[in-house]
């Protein structure tokens, strides 16, 4: 087991390293040969892993001392749990898939090689994001997959839009990790150790305020990464990326960064109600809050973008109700689902030669067969239709609110929820059906190679199935069992299925159909109705279509007046008032040096003179001060 | 005791010292063999490097005393001594200062044209005054070897210079020259308070004035006289406005040594002399001190953001970046002290190779002005890649040297006050907003001129030159320890100093306001 723990990141390092050093004279246009295989690997002994966790292995693993200074040690060091393990195969399947896509996607692409290399670093590093034993490699980690994340944002550097998008989203990151790097030093001065083991067993001696202190300050992180209000605005930019990325890196993995890290310190977040609202609070807002964004953005990657926000507000909502093995359910059939719906889309604009505008598609449907179904069926298991992923996963975080006594939330999430099947299908119907909008475009469509179709199917089978699989019996099916272990202590009473949670489950499976056929209505029988209500809606509209004006808000009130501070700072105080009092007493000393000149004259009789005045005055201050 | 005889059986660390300028004297003798008198000084440097790995390996990393010691009396009536010797933040920087010493010979081989003699000379004067700096074991001597390290500087700055160098030599010498007098001042008032008689000879030597106890009044002036001098070399705000324009003015090289080393004289200073010396003052000034830092980052950290000139923003950096050594090192505690020595080597390191990478972009394109530049990842994408590096380590990507020493700094002024190191902590964020926008700005969007496509990417030269800094700041971001142990028992020799003294809790306005009191 320590073998495969082992090779699971370092393979993928391994292939970075000499990727990136011979790609580009070497391997060329065969980069993609050393990376997909890596990955294949550590998707095999992810899988195998998975098994031996499931046979009831656990693995804690201290390899060696990172930092040693003073009574600030930490460790690198392996745990093996089933929350690992579950992550470990989502990362390892949607990654694996990806590298395959790409071969297809990326294909003649200036920069091939280092798409792969940085593909392999970005597998590197959220292998060893779940696999870290503290939380010091937690941030480490969660930093590097920021990196990689920054660097395929701004893959294609030369435009303008990209470069910015990739800047945008590490420094975003950045403020979020200013307060994940607070917890972290909280936690520290607070217990002394940094060990997951270490803290979660010294939790009795901390106050609650303290407790509240840390979990608050650790969400900052997750809201940062997990793109939640009102740290989300990098990640609707982030689609300046190569598709393939979006689907990797920000929808099907490291956005669920926070997630992970939120249900791993569930022994500190159980502590305190109060963090745990704001936990809930913060998801259930941005669920609503991005989703209504989604209804009426055109380009086809942000309506997905805008979902991957509103889908992960879900999950931070079943965590913070307490829910915590639906959360996690959530995070595995979505990534599979809204990896397997951006790939899709990334197939579409493939066809549709680089265009992203989906008032330019329409009627795509038979050009690219596969796209299309297996998209259908992606946009299906999001929507929560009986049978599919999302149906049992969102269910299970519905049911897990309104058993909490949340019913708010469970309310939020059902709006939430109706929105998504809205969007989705306003996003097919646009696409795939009616009339193609642009001709010149819709003669060239053509389906993408197998390389990329195939990835499709694959990842379509767990988003139809996977539910079924994982989540039979409702609220408690094979998963939450999976997962006991890791929530025991943090789990309330368990639930039994029952009339009502029948009903419940009735009711979510009617709102997402509604929506589905609220976005026949208004893309497909009556497609004057969106401009009409579009026009009723007015500032609302206005307002989504402009995602709030948060950037802007940001600008005005951040950024801008930041830079303007700089440079009062530069201007004024270093130039002005420093070096002015610097050069000013230079100056002085110069001037003084001059007025004093005249006396160094030379001639005798002016010295002898002076001395005589001096001796005078000695002479009188003398008896002044002896009488 | 550790005696060098003893230890290594040569005068190890007087040999380190005064190679490079009896190279430098020897290369006055042969004139006007370019070829030659280079390869005297890579030579001298390079033998120099390995003196220091060898230092290194035999010193005992277990011991908090003093190693390799050096004792001659010097001028016996004034009890001053020719007293050398180390201990391992010494160590760990004498290798530094070889190393880039080092790196710069090479790195400079083509850069100047006139007088190309003279500036090597200067470096290797400047050598033996920095690594001089951190073997003295005797005030009068460290003030010597201070005062050598001031003068081939501000030669390098005023002959070698750009358009403004007299007037960044000036100002470079003004700065750095009050702060010298005041120290002298002091070392000569504390070298006579701590005679045991009015008729004894004034002591010198670091070793018994560790042991000599000042009134509170005599430490507080004699410890800001030190730690103005040491401030101004740093440079904490507000004493480092001589610093951007120095740098801007400097040859490559000599930005490279400026910023590689001789700001960490400053942190050195404080830490040999300025703790160990007035631990009363120390207490009384900490907050002080750490608010003086505070701004430093932040303020550096902002005054980078807008800069236009690129060696004017690593400047600003430098500023904020320090910033966090004077933080760490006066939160006074163990974990506080090591980060602040690793923010000194690791900003050693990455500051110097971004200074090279300023230049040699210079060398391409003849300007430094950001907004003239933009896309060059696409004719230069090894130097994208390798400033990419240097820009992720600087700003304190996990992994990398950087990382390591700023959250240690942090996490040892978040123990000292949580307040503080939460305002310490937006600097983390800053720097990355003024380095990756750089970053974007330089190498991201769109080529400006097609003409560049013709211009070389790094030679093997300039990758030489920077291979040894990018592999050192893998090595203490991955493995930090080798470097920490090498500083531990030096470092906590300080905090136990320090124990005593330190009055329990209280928040820091508490006891800023209580310093308050303490300082009438």
């Amino acid at each position: 087991m320590k073998t495969a723990v082992l090779l699971i990141p370092l393979l993928p390092l391994a292939s970075f390293i000499i990727t990136g050093l011979f790609g580009k004279r070497y391997f060329k246009e065969k980069s993609h040969y050393l990376s997909v295989a890596a990955v294949a690997v550590s998707w095999l002994l992810s899988v195998y892993l998975i098994v031996q966790v499931e046979r009831g292995e656990e693995l804690h693993w201290q390899v060696y001392s990172w930092i040693a200074a003073g009574s600030f040690k930490v460790e690198i060091g392996f745990l093996v749990d089933q929350l690992t393990a579950i992550m470990l195969l989502v990362v390892s399947t949607v990654g694996f898939m990806v590298h395959v896509y790409s071969i297809g996607y990326m294909k003649g692409d200036g920069g091939y090689y280092r798409f792969f290399a940085y593909l392999n670093l970005f597998m590197f590093s959220m292998f060893m994001l779940v696999l870290g034993n503290n939380f010091l490699m937690l941030y480490v980690f969660w930093e590097a997959v920021g990196l990689c994340s920054y660097l395929l944002i701004s893959f294609w550097y030369t435009k303008q839009s990209a470069a910015n998008a990739g800047t945008k989203a590490f420094l975003v990151n950045r403020v979020g990790d200013f307060g994940f790097g607070l917890g972290i030093m909280l936690i520290f001065v607070t217990v002394g150790t940094l060990s997951y083991s270490g803290v979660f067993s010294s939790l009795g001696s901390i106050g609650t305020g303290t407790m509240t202190a840390i979990c608050l300050l650790l969400f900052m992180g997750a809201m940062g990464k997990s793109a939640q209000f009102p740290l989300h605005v990098w990640l609707p930019d982030a689609m300046e990326g190569p598709t393939p990325v979006s689907s990797l890196i920000h929808a099907a993995t490291m956005v669920n960064a926070g997630v992970y890290m939120v249900a791993r310190s569930s022994p500190i977040f159980s502590h305190s109600p109060n963090a745990m609202f704001v936990v809930a609070l913060v998801g259930a807002f941005t669920a609503i809050f991005a989703a209504s964004i989604g209804l009426v953005q055109n380009d086809i990657k942000k309506v997905l973008a805008y979902s991957t926000v509103s889908q992960l507000g879900y999950m931070f909502v079943a965590l913070g109700v307490g829910a915590w093995t639906a959360g996690m359910f959530h995070l595995v059939a979505h990534g599979f689902f809204k990896g397997l719906l951006f790939l899709g889309s990334g197939s579409v604009i493939h066809a549709m030669g680089g265009e992203q505008d989906m008032r330019k598609m329409g009627g795509l449907k038979n050009k690219t067969k596969i796209t299309y179904w297996t998209f259908v069926i992606g946009a299906l298991a999001i929507s929560g239709f009986p049978g599919l992923a999302g149906f049992f996963s969102k269910d299970s975080v519905l049911a897990g609110a309104f058993h909490k006594g949340f019913w708010y939330f469970w309310l939020v999430g059902l709006v939430a929820a109706f929105m998504t099947a809205f969007y989705m299908f306003r996003l097919i119907f646009m696409t795939f059906h009616g009339k193609p909008r642009d001709e010149k475009a819709f003669a060239h469509a053509h389906e993408s190679p197998r390389s990329m179709t195939i990835p499709l199917i694959v990842l379509a089978v767990p988003s139809a199935i996977i539910g079924l699989l994982l989540g039979l019996p409702p609220e408690s099916g094979h998963i939450d069992h999976f997962l006991e272990p890791v929530f025991e202590a943090v789990m309330g009473e368990p639930v039994h299925f029952g009339l009502l949670d029948a009903g419940l489950m009735t009711l979510s499976a009617l709102i997402g159909i509604g929506g589905i056929l609220l976005a026949w209505l208004f893309y497909v029988k009556r497609p004057d109705l969106p401009a009409k209500a579009g026009a009723r809606a007015g500032f609302l509209y206005r307002a989504a279509l402009n995602k709030y004006w948060i950037d802007e808000f940001y600008f005005a009130v951040f950024i801008n007046p930041v830079r303007a501070l700089g440079r009062g700072l530069w201007r004024w105080v270093d130039v002005g008032i420093i070096d002015g009092f610097a050069n000013g007493s230079a100056r002085f000393f110069n001037g003084v040096g001059m007025a004093l000149k005249p006396s160094q004259s030379g001639k005798a009789q002016v010295y002898l003179f002076s001395m005589f005045l001096g001796f005078l005055a000695l002479l009188v201050a003398y008896l002044i001060l002896t009488i | 005791m550790y005696d060098f005889q003893e230890q290594i059986g040569f005068p190890i660390l007087t040999v380190l010292t005064f190679l490079p300028a009896v190279a430098g004297l020897v290369m006055l003798l042969m004139r006007g063999k370019p070829k030659a008198y280079k390869g005297v000084a890579l030579a001298a440097t390079a033998a120099n490097f390995i003196l220091s790995l060898v230092l290194i390996a035999y010193f005992d990393r277990y011991t908090a005393d003093m190693q390799f010691i050096e004792k001659v009396p010097w001028i016996s009536s004034l009890g001053v001594s020719y007293h050398m010797s180390v201990d391992g933040i010494s160590v760990l920087l004498i290798m530094l200062t070889a190393l880039l010493s080092l790196i710069i010979i090479p790195a400079s081989w083509n850069y100047i044209k006139e007088r190309e003699m003279q500036f090597f000379v200067a470096f290797l004067f400047l050598e033996t005054g920095l690594i001089g700096v951190f073997c003295a074991r005797d005030l009068l001597l460290f003030y010597v070897f201070w005062e050598i390290m001031l003068i081939p500087m501000y030669f390098i700055i005023g002959i070698w210079g750009g358009p403004r160098r007299i007037y960044a030599a000036v100002k470079f010498f003004l700065f750095t020259f009050a702060g010298s007098l005041l120290m002298l001042i002091a070392i000569v008032a504390i070298a006579y308070l701590a005679r045991a008689n009015p008729y004894a000879t004034p002591v010198f030597d670091m070793d018994l004035l560790e042991k000599s106890i000042f009134s509170y009044q005599v430490q507080m002036l004699a410890f800001l006289a030190f730690f103005i001098a040491f401030a101004v070399k740093v440079p904490m705000w507000p004493l480092h406005t001589w610093l951007p324009d120095a740098h801007v003015e400097a040859p490559t090289a000599g930005s490279v040594i400026l910023a590689g080393v001789m700001l960490k004289v400053g942190g050195y200073g404080m830490l040999r002399l300025c703790i160990p010396l007035f631990p009363d003052a120390v207490v009384t000034l900490a907050p002080w001190i750490l608010v003086l830092s505070l701004i430093a980052i932040i303020y550096g950290a902002l005054v980078s953001l807008v800069q236009k000139d690129l060696k004017k923003l690593v400047a600003y950096s430098s500023v904020s970046h320090m910033g966090f050594v004077t933080a760490g090192i006066f939160a006074l505690n163990l974990v506080g002290i090591e980060g602040g020595i690793m923010v000194m080597f690791s900003h050693g390191l990455l500051t110097g190779a971004l200074f090279l990478m300023v230049g040699f972009l210079y060398e391409r394109l003849h300007t430094r002005e950001i907004a003239d530049m933009g896309g060059l990842a696409g004719p230069f994408p090894v130097m994208a890649g390798v400033l990419l590096f240097f820009t992720l380590a600087s700003l304190g990507l996990p992994g990398l040297s950087g990382f390591v020493g700023e959250f240690l700094s942090l996490v040892g002024l978040f123990t000292y006050s949580k307040p503080l190191g939460a305002i310490a902590s937006i600097g983390v964020i800053l720097a990355a907003a003024y380095l990756l926008w750089m970053f974007q700005r330089v190498m991201f969007t769109k080529l400006r001129d097609e003409k560049w496509y013709k211009l070389p990417d790094l030679s093997l030269r300039e990758i030489v030159s920077l291979a040894p800094l990018a592999i050192l700041a893998v090595w203490a971001g991955v493995y930090p320890n080798t470097f920490l142990q090498l500083i531990q028992p030096s470092a906590a020799r300080l905090t136990e100093k320090m124990a005593p003294y330190m009055a329990e809790g209280g928040s820091a306005v508490e006891r800023i306001f209580a310093s308050l009191g303490g300082l009438f």
